[in-house]
Formats: structure tokens, C-alpha cells, sequence
């Protein structure tokens, strides 16, 4: 059994370590430090964190202010707050001048868990995708999130980093892992179906793609950690070469990476696609291995989905 | 202050209201009352209190001033052509296809904007940001920001105002243009603000009230602001909504559209009669 690491723990230590090399690289966070894990960074770099209280909207624009006079801050709360509640604030004050922020959403997802439906942000991915020049990165693992921090630091522009709770197997290999901006990752070769996942999908992605290969199905599965802007490319080729697609995000299936690979789909390569995602409902407390599979978010699920993709084949 | 430097001012001040009703007679729509009742205080910002080089906006040690009531861009659009940012004939794109005289001000694009705003509340934490950001690089500018009496109403406002003192940002100066009026009528019968002064100094501020078309309180307020260490100065500046305008003055109904032709002109031979008399 691999090693199970939160994306948050990841996030946070990518901070500290980063902090030390990029001197510009400044954090805030909104009473939930030890929860988001900026306490890491807080810990190295006091004199550069900076707790703005329970004000998200003020901090989303504090952030701002920081970037126009060329500092790197990375505005930290759950996704919830991040993307729901200063919605606005990063649209109109972040999103529009087109300002260096990079927002550290954590708590994404179902995976919350015990909290419950208030803060289960499954509507983060489709909120941020609606901003032009919003860059989105969801990280698969460990490895993959302490990358995309160092990435979001090298690229100018606002990036919406989305970390989990939970922790979750690290897949990717520390030693040879590397990270570009806006490229997705051939995980494993297919040729009858591609399951295109993001996040912690990526590895129950894996799982079901063992259990289609017992069927005698072959499964290709893509790792999409930059959800905007999406390696149209890549989906294109697997589209063209297996014809038929399943999505799988932590998330809900209304506007995120399922609507992304949908649309371009339907624009330039009309091809059977079959969403894994919060089936526009809200969520509930309760531990999420179990939430997990309560939602659908299972190798099985992933596996019967991909044959239903297979059989919207046309013949 | 000296008469001849108050006379001098006053008669910018003056080309400022004009460029301000330029700027929304051409456009056709805008934000004149709120403009006009902070054009005194603009005119000072820009033409005595900030370090700024209208050669050089981006010039990493400038002061910064952000129009957290981005609907007065106006006001900020015609003090930046009259301090030479880009020309004054520009005033007439104001809100035009095309043009980067955005209804609401875009820094992206506009010379000397420092700040987009016009979503209420955000530029007030946002010029905490910067004053932050200039405490980090050793204190290098100070910030003005400019909020409405109507934005006060706002809940972020009082985020920020928690923000400011709780680090200590005593680069910050915000002033509260304080008309009394909004859309949909007198503040304190729409959503009472005030009182301003009190709600500030109980947040930790710096608080200073003044008559926000008097030169030499205007001068005295931001001198003490600069003087006052440890904590931000919120000057409180009581003004009059369409200032300089007969039939706009203190009139809510003039917060956001454009005089006709008619209309128009009478302004423009009001303001240029006066200016004549200075």
C-alpha cells in the first residue's frame, strides 16, 4: 500500500520549502492556518504570513493589493470560502486586472467528510472556470501538489490550487515527477475507452482501470491536473483513438472537468462521454472513505461507467 | 495655506468638474454627483499631497490611490488628464467601444490607475494590501483610497477597517466621502452609516472630520495623517453631492445619469463663470 498523504500536508510544506527560494512569496489565511496547513509556511516565514480573521472577502482583495506591488501571495481558506464566498472578489479584483494571486483552496470536495454539506465545496471547479485567465490545478497526490505550488509561483497570472482533506495514496514518483502547466499525464495505455480524471480521482481511476482489464477491456487513463486551460490536445487523441470517454472528478458533474471535456468535444470531436461526479446533489457528514462510495466515487462505479461510455459507441 | 496656492486649486478643481461633465454628457450615462463632490479632495491628492510622476506611473516607490467607489471614475479619469496622464480630449471616449475609460476603472489599460473597482467594498481592502505590500519593501509609498458614504453600507468595508489597524498600516488614508446621499435616497433613511467617525475610531483609526471643499482643512487633514504613526487616518470629509453645479447639488437623482444638452451647457457656463471669478 503506497504511502496516503493529504494534498493539504503537501501544500503546506511546498509553501515553507518555496518561501525560502522565492523571496516575493507572501501567505494569507483566514483563521484556518493549522487547518489549510499555511501554519507550515507561518512557522519558517512569520514576518511574511498574515492572518487576515475570519474576513475572506477582505483577504481575497488584501491578496490583490500584495500582487500589484509584485509580491506572490497565496490567499489560503477552505474552498468553500475561496471560491464560494469571495466569489466575487476573486472575479472582480483578482480575475479582472489579471492579478499574480494564487488562491490555496483546501477542504474540496466531499472528502471534507464529518462536516458535512455546508463546507463540501463540489461547485469550486465550475466557479473558477467561469473567470477568463483563471489557471486551475488539482492536484492527484503529494507529489503532483508540491509541484503545482512551485509551478503557480513561475506563472504570472491568478492560479486556483485545490487541495483535499483527506489524506490520499501519493502515485506519482518524487524522483522523476515533473509538472507543466496546462499538460495532462498519460497514466496508463488504452485503446477501447480513456478515463479522464483530476485530483484524488486519478488514482481510483487506476483501480478501475485494473478491473476493466479483467474484463478484457482496455483502458486508457489520463491525469488532468490543470483543469483550466485543459490539454485539448491530449483529450483530443484520446477521444480519436479509444472513442469513448468517462471524466472522474471530486466534484460536481455541472461545470467542471466533464463539462470541459464535454464541450470540446461536442465542438470539435463528437465522441460518446459518461461524467463521474456529485450528481447535482448536496453532500452529508460522514467519514469520507465512506462518502466516497456513497457518491460514486469507486473503481466499480468508474469501471461501469467506462462500459456504458464503450457501448454509446457508434456502431 | 496661502491664498494665491488656494485660488490655484480651486481653479483646477474647477477644470476637473468640467472634465467631469464632459466625460458623462459625452458617454451619455455615468456617475456625476459623486464625482463632483469629491473633486476638491482629488485635486489636492494629485496636485499637492501624492509622490507621483505622471511620466513614470509604474514607478515602483509612487504613492497609490485606488477610487474604491469605482462609479466615480470620472472624478479620477479627469484628475489624472488634468495632472497629464493621457489627454484631457480622451475625457470624451468616457464609457465608448473601445475606449480604456471604462465605466469603472481599469488599471490594465488606463495610465496612472493603480487599482480596477467599481464592485463596492474591494478597493478599500485592497489598498490595505498595498500599504502592506509597501510596509514589506521598508515603507517605501502611502496609500489613499477614496470610499462612499452609501459604501459604508457594504459589510467588507468594516473588514478592512478591522484589517488597517490590526497591522498597523499607518501609510493608509481613506476618505469617506460623506454626501449623505445614494441611489435610492438620503443614507441615513436608505441604511444608516453613520456615525462614520465613531465606527472608525472604535475600529482603532486615526479619525479627522472636515469640510471636504475647504483647501486648508483638506491640507491640515493629510498632514496629520502623514504625522500620525501607528494607525491609519480616516478623514471623514462632509461634501455636497453635484458640488459646482446648481441644479445638481444635493440632489440624489443626479448619483448616476447624464445632463442633456440643455443641461449641459448650463454646467458648463457655471463652472466657467466661476472659475473667471477666482
Amino acid at each position: 500500500m503506497a504511502e496516503a498523504i493529504a494534498t493539504r500536508e503537501a501544500y503546506g510544506k511546498a509553501l515553507a520549502e518555496f518561501g525560502a527560494k522565492y523571496d516575493k512569496l507572501v501567505v494569507l489565511d483566514a483563521d484556518l492556518a493549522n487547518a489549510t496547513k499555511t501554519e507550515v509556511f507561518k512557522k519558517a516565514f512569520p514576518d511574511r504570513h498574515f492572518d487576515c480573521g475570519i474576513a475572506e472577502a477582505n483577504m481575497m482583495c488584501v491578496a490583490a493589493g500584495l500582487a500589484t506591488a509584485g509580491f506572490i501571495p497565496f490567499a489560503s481558506t477552505f474552498a468553500m470560502f475561496a471560491a464560494g464566498r469571495a466569489f466575487e472578489q476573486v472575479r472582480n479584483s483578482i480575475g479582472y486586472p489579471h492579478l499574480n494571486v494564487k488562491i490555496g483552496a483546501t477542504h474540496a470536495g466531499i472528502t471534507v467528510g464529518e462536516d458535512g454539506a455546508t463546507h463540501q465545496c463540489n461547485e469550486d471547479i465550475a466557479l473558477m472556470r467561469t473567470i477568463p485567465g483563471m489557471t486551475i490545478i488539482n492536484p492527484s497526490d503529494a507529489v503532483e501538489a508540491r509541484a503545482a505550488v512551485e509551478a503557480a509561483i513561475n506563472h504570472y497570472g491568478p492560479v486556483y490550487l485545490r487541495f483535499g482533506r483527506a489524506a490520499v495514496p501519493v502515485i506519482n514518483d518524487a524522483a522523476t515527477y515533473k509538472f507543466e502547466l496546462g499538460r495532462g499525464i498519460l497514466m496508463a495505455p488504452g485503446s477501447d475507452v480513456t478515463i479522464i480524471a483530476t485530483g484524488i480521482m486519478v488514482e481510483i481511476a487506476l483501480r478501475a482501470r485494473e478491473l476493466l482489464a479483467g474484463e478484457g477491456i482496455s483502458a486508457r487513463v489520463i491525469n488532468i491536473h490543470t483543469i483550466k486551460p485543459l490539454d485539448e490536445e491530449m483529450v483530443l487523441s484520446a477521444a480519436a483513438e479509444t472513442g469513448a470517454i468517462v471524466t472522474a472528478e471530486e466534484a460536481t458533474i455541472i461545470g467542471g472537468l466533464g463539462s470541459a471535456v464535454s464541450e470540446l468535444l461536442s465542438e470539435k470531436r463528437p465522441t460518446p462521454v459518461v461524467r463521474v461526479g456529485i450528481e447535482d446533489v448536496f453532500g452529508q457528514s460522514g467519514p469520507a472513505k465512506e462518502l466516497l462510495t456513497v457518491y460514486g466515487f469507486t473503481p466499480e462505479n468508474i469501471a461501469e461507467k467506462a462500459k456504458k461510455a464503450i457501448s454509446m459507441k457508434r456502431q | 495655506m496661502e491664498q494665491a496656492k488656494i485660488q490655484e486649486l480651486r481653479r483646477i478643481a474647477t477644470d476637473i468638474r468640467i472634465g467631469i461633465i464632459e466625460a458623462v454628457y459625452n458617454a451619455g450615462s455615468g456617475h456625476p454627483g459623486g464625482s463632483l463632490s469629491i473633486a476638491d479632495v482629488m485635486t489636492y491628492l494629485y496636485f499637492v499631497e501624492m509622490n507621483i510622476d505622471p511620466s513614470n506611473p509604474k514607478k515602483e516607490d509612487r504613492d497609490r490611490f485606488v477610487m474604491s467607489k469605482g462609479h466615480t471614475s470620472p472624478a479620477l479619469y479627469s484628475t489624472l488628464a488634468h495632472r497629464g496622464y493621457f489627454p484631457v480630449e480622451y475625457l470624451k471616449t468616457f464609457r465608448k467601444t473601445g475606449s480604456y475609460l471604462q465605466g469603472h476603472p481599469d488599471m490594465k489599460g488606463t495610465p496612472g490607475v493603480d487599482m480596477t473597482t467599481g464592485s463596492l467594498g474591494q478597493g478599500f481592502s485592497v489598498a490595505c494590501g498595498m500599504a502592506l505590500a509597501s510596509k514589506l519593501k521598508g515603507d517605501i509609498f502611502r496609500v489613499y483610497t477614496v470610499i462612499g458614504d452609501g459604501e459604508s453600507e457594504e459589510g467588507q468595508i468594516w473588514e478592512a477597517a478591522m484589517f488597517a489597524p490590526h497591522y498597523k498600516l499607518d501609510n493608509l488614508t481613506v476618505v469617506l466621502d460623506y454626501n449623505g446621499l445614494q441611489i435610492d435616497g438620503r443614507t441615513v433613511d436608505v441604511m444608516n452609516p453613520t456615525p462614520h467617525d465613531e465606527k472608525f475610531r472604535a475600529f482603532g483609526w486615526n479619525v479627522i472630520n472636515i469640510d471636504a471643499h475647504d483647501f486648508n482643512q483638506i491640507e491640515s487633514a493629510f498632514t496629520a495623517a502623514r504625522e500620525c504613526k501607528g494607525r491609519p487616518t480616516a478623514i471623514i470629509a462632509k461634501s455636497h453631492k453635484g458640488y459646482g453645479v446648481s441644479y445638481m447639488l444635493d440632489q440624489a437623482s443626479w448619483h448616476g445619469k447624464a445632463p442633456n444638452k440643455e443641461q449641459y451647457e448650463q454646467a458648463l457656463a457655471e463652472l466657467k463663470a466661476y472659475r473667471a471669478s477666482i
